[in-house]
């Protein structure tokens, strides 16, 4: 156990003390941040070129429909024909010509004239407000006012409520997928960066040679073992650093930037921000707390032995590439089974059984937590993620025993199964 | 009886189809340096891990001291491989400490020991230094501390002089007689024949995983002389003489120096008679200058018992 402790220490410091570890762990959080504030501002400033559009309307309907934006200002022309105004237009340069004509059957016909190719947001508000004017224009004509029809209309909303009586909204939908959905992509990623390293690290102490050095002290298990704890706690030490920087640099820049309410937000009136907390906060937090926690070490670990036994089984690391396809398939399926399955059915039989299965199960049940999910699922899922950790780190440490001490020949499949029985 | 250190017996290992030692005992004195020859793939190294327990041996037993072999005689045998190499960007210090404490040896003990072999190297300044920053000569001095400063009583060098210039070999030399005179046991895997007959009290062949030759050096040449003899001779009356000696002596080899006027032979002792019957022989024919039974040496030994073994098997 001592000894363990001492490898850990060393793989830890070894991690850490890195340069490319130092780089990523203070840059990335900072490139992140100012990319983020590089595409608000660059959104930014690409909403705010006016757009200078043409309306070429004989029954002068649109000016009571159409008024000038932040981002647009309509001209409303007064030309004899259609191919005058598109003249005009083309001569001045202008962003494009929208003609009306009003056919016999109320509705409306327009067309979009521009050489430019306008956002999908601009289109569909022209088409909304166009709408919305006929439809008022019809109430009307029915001798319904259509302020009253409004206020009247948004009566019904359905509760979805559980059998046991937990109330839920479409937020707390979103908000469970976003919150399993994150956990379940950071333990994906975090097994395959950190998996990685041990296996660089393997590598590293082979091609190095100083591997029959260390296990002539201690014994290869303990060392395998010693650099996966060590190389997961550099992880979680990274991982850590991150959230506060992140936090204190968005804090930081958030003062310096004022940001626009992104419109969808307030016009939409989905968005609601008691709801939200209320829906964060009824979310079984401890248990995904505690979930994650259970699932990162099983399935870091299940994951990192495999790494340090490829790392062992090669001499460098352009050998790695037939074994290590074998191990993202799983890490792969469990996001897209998540992000797909999960979020359309989380208790359906295809998330249910990922969600067991103890190669894509850190991923999957993670995403199905905030879900609910039954507790003879999680347990079974967690026993035999736990089992098949154990099984497979001593598989990986026995061909890591013998990987270690062999050079100059890639191993084949069929080699790695003899090593097993050495 | 001496005391022996490390008893291997009837010790067998096989990867795959390929056998690696084939039933291989010899035992080891206290206090001796022991050298473990042979060619590459004969063997040694596979011996060498399952003594250091790195892999265990099909079937036999290994005796430390007298008892098996355990993890607890891990402390007690220092190990510098063939193979060799340490983390090259962590510090000389660090990494010495590191590997002592893997060792179980505490912190502050392992700290006296370091200061202790850097400053007899004068390598006091390396602390902080990394490996990657060290010449390949230097990174062995390194090596050679890692292997010597828990003070096993069995020190395992394979290879140990590969890599080092004449002037850091010897002072590595001499640094492994003050072991040996310190009661240390040693054993020495190498090629490097002109060490073995400079170090070495017991030697062992290993040939093809199996052990052909093993037991005192002086013992092993002794019984691998062939009774030739190599002779100066002024000789009397030269064509007389030489046809005189030709009937009653076997000459493997005549050379002539004509300006000294000196005869230099090779000569077969034959069957039954001793040395002093071809002196007193060789003095009839004329004065002698040299006379001197030749001694096969280690190198010598090497080649003829493996080609021995060779002939044997084939």
């Amino acid at each position: 156990m001592q000894l363990l402790k001492i490898i850990i220490n060393r793989e830890f410091k070894a991690r850490v003390r890195n340069k490319s570890f130092v780089v990523m762990t203070f840059m990335s959080p900072l490139l992140a941040v100012f990319m983020l504030f590089l595409i608000t501002y660059l959104s930014k400033v690409n909403t705010e070129e006016k757009k200078e559009i043409a309306v070429y309307d004989p029954t002068d309907k649109l000016q009571e429909i159409l008024f000038d934006t932040q981002k647009v200002t309509y001209h409303f022309l007064d030309k004899a024909s259609l191919e005058q105004s598109k003249d005009w237009v083309v001569s001045k340069k202008l962003f494009g010509l929208i003609y009306f004509a009003e056919n016999t059957e109320s509705k409306p016909q327009i067309t979009f004239y521009t050489d430019n190719s306008p956002g999908p947001t601009l289109v569909s508000d022209i088409e909304s407000k166009v709408n919305e004017y006929y439809w008022r224009q019809d109430l009307k004509s029915q001798g319904i006012d259509p302020e009253l029809f409004k206020k009247k209309q948004n009566g019904a909303v359905i509760d979805l409520q559980s059998f046991s009586g937990k109330k839920t909204s479409k937020t707390a939908t979103y908000v469970k997928m976003f919150f399993g959905g994150t956990s379940g992509y950071l333990i994906m990623m975090f097994i395959v960066i950190y998996g990685n390293m041990v296996m660089r690290s393997v590598i590293e102490e082979k091609t190095n040679r100083i591997i029959e050095i260390i296990i002539s002290s201690v014994k290869p298990f303990y060392l395998m073992l010693g650099k996966i704890i060590g190389t997961s706690l550099a992880g979680l030490l990274q991982f850590t650093i991150w959230i506060v920087l992140g936090f204190i640099l968005t804090q930081i820049l958030g003062a310096f930037f004022t940001f626009d309410e992104p419109q969808t937000m307030t016009s939409a009136g989905s968005f609601d921000l008691p709801i939200l907390i209320q829906s964060i906060a009824e979310l079984p937090l401890a248990l995904m707390i505690v979930s994650f926690f259970l699932y990162f070490i099983g399935g870091y670990f299940l994951y990192s032995a495999i790494y340090a036994a490829i790392g062992a089984s090669v001499d460098n690391e352009t050998d790695t590439q037939q074994f290590l396809l074998p191990i993202l398939l799983p890490l792969i399926l469990g996001v897209y089974v998540g992000f797909v399955t999960v979020f359309d059915n989380p208790h359906g039989s295809v998330a249910t059984l990922f969600s067991i299965f103890p190669l894509t199960s850190p991923i999957v049940m993670l995403m199905r937590i905030p879900f609910g999910v039954p507790w003879w699922q999680l347990a079974a899922s967690l026993i035999l993620l736990f089992v098949s950790f154990v099984v497979v780190v001593w598989f990986a440490g026995k061909i890591y025993r013998v990987g270690i001490l062999m050079y100059g020949k890639k191993p084949t499949y069929k080699e790695l199964y003899k090593w097993l029985k050495y | 009886m001496e005391n022996k250190v490390l008893e291997v017996k009837n010790v067998s290992k096989s990867y795959d189809n390929y056998l690696a030692l084939n039933n291989v005992s010899l035992s080891i004195n206290q206090g001796t340096i022991f050298g473990l020859l042979g060619p590459n793939g004969a063997g040694k190294t596979s011996l060498i891990r399952i003594i250091n327990q790195i892999t265990m041996p099909d079937s036999g037993t290994i005796l430390f001291n007298g008892k098996p072999l355990s993890q607890s005689h891990i402390k007690q045998i220092g190990y510098l491989p063939e193979e060799r190499g340490l983390y090259k960007s962590m510090k000389v210090g660090e990494q010495v400490l590191y590997l002592a404490r893997l060792k179980g040896i505490e912190k502050s003990e392992a700290k006296t020991k370091i200061d202790f072999w850097f400053k007899k190297f004068g390598i006091e300044s390396w602390w902080n230094k990394k490996i990657e920053e060290l010449s390949k000569g230097m990174a062995q001095k390194i090596q050679f501390i890692v292997t010597v400063l828990h003070e096993p009583k069995l020190l395992i060098f394979d290879e140990p002089f590969s890599g080092f210039d004449p002037i850091n070999a010897e002072i590595i030399k001499n640094e492994i007689l003050l072991l040996k005179e310190k009661g240390a046991t040693i054993i020495f895997s190498t090629h490097r024949m002109e060490s073995v007959e400079e170090l070495c009290d017991d030697i062992a062949l290993m040939n093809k995983s199996n052990l052909i030759l093993n037991g005192n050096l002086s013992a092993v040449k002794e019984s691998f002389k062939q009774n030739i003899f190599e002779v100066k001779l002024k000789i009397f009356e030269e064509h007389k003489s030489i046809e005189a000696i030709h009937k009653k002596i076997d000459i493997i080899e005549n050379i002539f120096d004509p300006i000294k006027n000196i005869n230099s032979f090779k000569i077969q002792l034959a069957q039954g008679k001793t040395a002093n019957d071809l002196l007193s022989e060789l003095s009839k024919a004329g004065s002698i200058i040299l006379f001197k039974e030749l001694i096969p040496s280690v190198n010598d030994i090497f080649i003829h018992a493996v080609k021995m073994d060779s002939y044997a098997i084939a």
